[in-house]
């Protein structure tokens, strides 16, 4: 037996802290910057604070040390002097001590307990057997992953919000997952019975089998598996691992033997200062019971651990409660919850939406007079929820159609700004930043996003508040003229346009030059590949020579698209998307050659993936000698020109759009433009190349050709403004030379055409004057540009192929032939594609193993 | 542990690209990212990107911050330094670094 910490300073006021969980940690955190403390901390774990609401990634690959809140070596420089594996097994109040199993003894002047929860486990029969087990710790999961290892199907108990996590985590190991609920619905604290139902079908539909109403009588030994679980009803299930989350129990039994005064149903009694019924002695997170409720969240247990810290430093904070709303995304399900989601406020109006083909339910609670919102149910889209909680939080008055707020699409949906927020509106909730907290950081003179959030610590928690933050602080900023920066980074203090002049006017050939005259410091990963493609578009040099190479962006630089396992895909060009019979089977030979991954694009053309970067050249040297070119497909440039067959083979077609599609094309391939630019040319009305979504859209006519500009598809899907009509083959071919170098010339870089246009001053009718009426005088020096580029193409794969030093860049490694064996590849559908992480650790790359079947886990949508 | 770092010659400067990155693999089947930052200058960190779960950090661009240089990841944009391996962009995030230095064209790192 010894005594520790009684030889500390005497003027040092001695602080223990049991349990180092997520809120034991943030108490410590209160204290970094007082010396007047000493603190000792004392975990039962065999390792300090971890993240335990990021858990499950602990199966996608993240370490133990990945999801650490903390280290040894920052807990030794804080001067906190902690014990793993020291579970406290005494407290003697009167003596104001404590001891630890292995026999250590601790004084304290004040002892805080944070000591946690542990999942509850029904009392079944059987429930003792092996692989049977709980979701809580880093151990737990070691044990799941060892567990699934040699299982095929599982079964999570509880179908709440952390079982709901769990099943996820199960079926992320490959497992045939299932859930149990003893209730008639999932997630019967968060959501109602409709929003219950509607998340069920979801999670049905990706692939987890959902049991409601089931009450396990016992677990017995099964046939097909290891287990079988018998349920009241007489049904059964036949499981390999059984996973209990079935709620939470305060961890009091310290409290309870050395009494201190403890709940009826558990949880140790604090007050509002987090005072346990000894003053001396602190309860704080999921172990305390304030006002007869546990939280079972981390952000009310962070505000605990502020209160008494603050409280121990003489602060006179209180702890007041918390708001249990929640928006996650369970297994890529959206859901919220707010406040009173099951309207138990007396006079409660509610007023729902349910959408049964995008599976989309929403609800929210208004109070009887329809000026408060007082909850929400969101499940499958929780893009309202911030706007909502703002309401609900600040007791905002609703308008006089609170439904408005719900329905999708309705024309004037009230936006709520952020100038109606008041100061006391909570903007992050992880980390209680007020916007009075952001209006003050900006007071005080942040003038960034960035400066924000480095003096709130606002959106460095769960993230979800970001768009919010940055309307906040982007409102403020306006408010007192502060300037967005248009800079293009911190090494030049140039707008992309204002480069682009610079460049031109200079005749800056290279990025060193542009820098030591215009610019600081190295460069980085903005400036440099918008530099290089302004000097592409006016230069037109090789990109892959030695003064631009290291300018050139992810797929630029090996002139290939790469995918996320680091392999990269193939396209070859395909003008107009017509290709002789030879040509396709020598592209299908090619891949067949090389196992290629082998796919039709929307743009007309065919990907080919999954090369590897030293196998490129090869697979180039081959499609070369096939006659065909390099699609630019990597490049911020030209992608393709869709075209229908026209008139040559249509019976509708009045113009040949084939031919017209293959000449453009060809005329403007290679061209490195600020983002990727799409063209289609219909052969008539009917609009089968869908011309109208594209960048450059040409549309035939019984006179000629109607341009259409700056339309998109993606994202943000922009119909294309009819630009001129009835043109001449040779009017169109100026007209569009010039709109793309005007577009070259004055967009922002990664703007699309469409959103160039919309920021234009003076929009479409401003481009006609210029391109048409050439009212900047400036269209000779367009075109003459143009065919400047036009003059010096060439295929960039060919230039590489028959560049020696070139090659050698493609090796894999300087000093082996050897190649990446972290690149593997499963079959799918009679191809390659590339191996998860999971199975990449189950074929014994990865150091943890598991087992898996031959379902994908990443057949959730994005 | 052992500490018993040695320096190894990985390859010579005319294998290196300037500004840019290259990849060597070590005898413990380790891959690292060796970047040439000037004529007699390289560092070399892990290859293997902790973001994007691939190896390819030596793909990406080279710039500097406040005059922390630092590799822009190819795949998600994550920023590491070369000289410390820690992410700019996430604390939670880190590479191995390596020291790497150049003597008579021969590229050294430090194992």
């Amino acid at each position: 037996m010894s005594l520790h910490a009684l030889s500390q300073p005497a003027d040092k006021q001695r602080i223990v802290v049991v349990g180092n969980g997520m809120v034991g940690h943030h108490f410590v955190e209160q204290f970094t910057e007082n010396d007047n403390y000493q603190l000792t901390v004392l975990s039962a774990e065999p390792r300090l604070a971890y993240d335990r609401v990021h858990l499950s990634e602990y199966f996608t690959g993240k370490t133990a040390d990945d999801l650490a809140l903390t280290t040894p070596e920052q807990y030794q420089k804080l001067g906190v002097d902690f014990h793993l594996d020291a579970k406290v097994v005494e407290i003697d109040k009167s003596a104001k001590t404590v001891r630890t199993a292995q026999g250590q003894i601790f004084a304290y002047d004040k002892l805080v307990l944070a000591t946690g929860s542990y999942p509850f486990v029904p009392p079944i029969p059987g429930k003792e057997r092996e692989h049977c087990l709980v979701y809580r710790t880093i151990d737990d999961l070691k044990q799941i992953q060892a567990s699934a290892n040699q299982g095929k199907v599982g079964v999570v108990v509880g179908g709440g919000l952390l079982g709901l996590e769990a099943a996820n985590a199960l079926k992320e190991l490959g497992l045939d997952t299932h859930v149990v609920e003893f209730a008639p619905q999932l997630m019967g604290v968060q959501l109602d019975q409709l929003g219950g139902q509607l998340l069920r079908k979801k999670i049905e539909d990706l692939g987890v089998s959902v049991h409601t109403e089931k009450a396990t009588q016992q677990i017995v030994d099964g046939e097909q598996c290891v287990h079988r679980m018998e349920f009241a009803d007489g049904s059964y299930l036949e499981t390999d691992l059984i996973l209990f989350s079935a709620g939470i129990r305060p961890y009091d039994n310290l409290a309870r033997e050395f009494e201190l005064t403890i709940g009826e149903r558990g949880g140790i009694v604090v007050n509002n200062q987090c005072q346990t019924s000894d003053e001396h002695i602190y309860a704080i997170g999921e172990c305390a019971l304030w006002n007869n409720f546990i939280f079972g969240l981390v952000a009310p247990g962070y505000a605990m651990a502020k209160v008494a810290a603050g409280h121990i430093q003489g602060e006179t904070e209180s702890f007041t409660g918390a708001d249990m709303s929640t928006k996650l995304k369970l297994m890529g399900v959206e859901v919220g919850s707010i406040g009173d989601a099951h309207a138990k406020t007396a006079g409660a109006q509610c007023f729902t939406y349910q959408n049964d083909r995008d599976v989309i339910y929403k609800k929210i609670v208004v109070s009887q007079d329809g000026k408060n919102l007082l909850g929400a149910v969101l499940v499958g889209d929780t893009s309202e929820y911030d706007t909502l909680l703002q309401y609900a939080l600040n007791g905002i008055e609703l308008p006089e159609n609170p439904d408005s707020l719900i329905l999708p699409s309705s024309n004037e949906k009230p936006s709520l700004g952020v100038d109606a927020l008041p100061d006391s509106a909570t903007i992050c909730s992880c980390l209680n930043v007020t916007k009075g907290d952001i209006v003050g950081a900006v007071d005080a003179g942040a003038t960034d996003i960035a400066s924000v959030k480095a003096v709130t610590k606002a959106s460095t928690g769960c993230g979800g508040c970001a768009a919010l933050l940055k309307n906040v602080a982007e409102h403020e900023f306006a408010k007192r003229g502060l300037e967005v920066k248009k800079d293009i980074c911190s090494h030049f203090a140039y707008s992309r346009t204002e480069l682009f002049h610079i460049i031109k006017a200079e005749k800056i050939r290279n990025f060193d030059t542009l820098l030591e005259k215009h610019g600081q410091g190295m460069g980085c990963e903005i400036c440099k590949p918008a530099v290089g493609s302004i000097l592409a578009s006016i230069w037109n040099d090789y990109i892959l020579k030695s003064d631009h190479l290291p300018l050139q962006d992810t797929n630029d630089i090996y002139l290939g698209n790469m995918q996320k396992d680091g392999t990269y895909s193939i396209v070859p060009r395909m003008p107009g998307g017509e290709v002789t019979p030879d040509k396709l089977i020598a592209i299908g030979e090619i891949a067949k050659e090389y196992n290629l991954y082998t796919k039709v694009t929307g743009g007309q053309r065919i990907d080919l993936f999954g090369a590897r970067v030293d196998q490129l050249p090869d697979i180039w040297e081959k499609l070369i000698a096939a006659g065909m070119e390099t699609g630019h497909a990597y490049g911020k440039s030209l992608r393709t020109v869709k075209s229908c067959v026209g008139s040559t083979w249509c019976r509708y077609g009045v113009q040949d759009s084939m031919s017209m599609a293959i000449f453009l094309e060809n005329r403007y391939k290679g061209l490195r433009t600020p983002h990727k630019v799409k063209f289609a040319v219909s052969g008539c009305t009917r609009e089968c190349a869908e011309a109208q979504s594209k960048d450059i859209g040409v549309i035939a006519t019984e006179n000629g050709w109607n341009l259409y500009v700056s339309g998109n598809g993606g994202m943000k899907p922009r119909h294309a403004d009819l630009f001129a009509t009835d043109l001449d083959d040779a009017t169109l071919v100026k007209y569009i030379d010039r709109y793309l170098m005007f577009y070259v010339r004055m967009a922002d870089r990664l703007q699309r055409t469409s959103v160039w246009l919309e920021s234009l001053e003076g929009g479409l009718e401003y481009m006609q004057k210029v391109v048409i009426d050439d009212h900047l005088g400036i269209n000779d020096e367009l075109e003459k540009q143009m065919s400047a580029v036009v003059d010096s193409y060439q295929c960039e794969w060919k230039t590489t192929i028959n560049s020696p030093e070139q090659l050698k860049r493609f090796r894999q490694f300087v000093n082996s032939d050897k190649t990446d064996t972290s690149i593997q590849f499963v079959n799918e559908r009679e191809q390659i594609r590339p191996a998860t992480i999971t199975e990449k650790a189950a074929s014994g790359l990865l150091i943890d193993t598991v087992t898996i079947t031959d379902k994908s886990d990443e057949l959730t949508p994005a | 542990m052992s500490n018993s770092k040695a320096w190894q010659t990985i390859c010579q400067t005319q294998d290196l690209v300037k500004h840019s990155g290259v990849c060597a693999l070590l005898e413990n089947e380790e891959q690292i990212a060796i970047f040439q930052t000037d004529d007699q200058q390289a560092f070399s960190i892990s290859n293997w990107d902790p973001a994007g779960k691939a190896n390819v950090l030596y793909r990406g661009i080279i710039g500097d911050e406040n005059g922390e240089i630092f590799v822009a990841s190819p795949l998600y944009k994550e920023r590491f330094s070369l000289q410390t391996g820690k992410c700019l962009d996430d604390e939670q995030l880190a590479v191995t670094s390596y020291q790497t230095r150049i003597i008579n064209d021969n590229v050294q790192v430090l194992i």
